[in-house]
């Protein structure tokens, strides 16, 4: 399994702060963001906005970062601190 | 845990911090101390509060690749990273960027990469709250040309 976090508006916009999902067929941050974006209408814009930021493990990746099971993925907007 | 970084709801002092970076550190002569205060109007709207959320383990963990970098490219001693979160008001401090070397160059330079750096990378967000009612902020592509400068 791998454990799915959102910040921010996202996650407000989700509804939904952190969601566990089978890592079957999925090996890239990309094929995950693919499979979300099936859920609905409104998940599949939100997924393909390409300002969306993606973390593996705490590190800010790319799209094609390789992902495996145990492994924690965050996906949030831009970051707005300091 | 990490001395140099600190993620916290509670403000902090900058005489104190000031102290911290100077104590029993006679080798540095130059500290360079940055502090981000809550402003009152963005994008011409008045704002009341900000909210500041974080994902806590990735922040830390950002902000200390950051301060890594900056040490391998100034010569620097001390550093010392402050950012609050929760629910902050007008004119509070939010962040806090201190650095120590030996002469003003180093700490000058390595104190504004820091601080562009974690405008960029570090995981926070910041929800307005004004009387046009709560909206999250947009990042600026100003924030984002200047860190790729360095």
């Amino acid at each position: 399994m791998i454990k799915v976090v959102f910040f921010a508006a996202l996650r407000e916009q989700l509804a939904c702060s952190e969601l566990m999902v089978s890592s079957e067929n999925i090996t890239t941050v990309a094929d995950l963001k693919h499979q979300l974006a099936n859920k609905n209408e409104q998940w599949q814009s939100l997924f393909n906005n390409s300002s969306l930021l993606s973390a593996v493990n705490h590190d800010m990746v790319d799209n094609d970062q390789a992902i495996k099971s145990g492994d924690e993925v965050a996906f949030f907007p831009p970051v707005t601190g300091g | 845990m990490n001395q140099e970084i600190s993620i916290q709801t509670a403000d902090f002092s900058l005489a104190d911090e000031v102290a911290l970076l100077e104590q029993n550190n006679p080798i540095d002569g130059a500290v360079v101390t940055f502090t981000g205060r809550v402003r009152n109007n963005n994008n011409g709207q008045n704002v009341s509060s900000l909210t500041l959320e974080h994902y806590s383990g990735m922040t830390e963990k950002s902000l200390s690749k950051i301060i890594i970098d900056a040490k391998t490219r100034w010569n620097i001693g001390r550093v010392k990273v402050i950012h609050r979160i929760g629910e902050l008001s007008i004119g509070e401090q939010i962040v806090f960027v201190g650095v120590t070397s030996k002469h003003r160059h180093d700490a000058f330079a390595a104190n504004e990469f820091i601080m562009d750096f974690l405008k960029v990378q570090a995981p926070f967000w910041k929800k307005e709250r004004s009387e046009q009612g709560e909206s999250w902020l947009d990042a600026k592509v100003t924030d984002d040309t200047k860190a790729k400068k360095w």
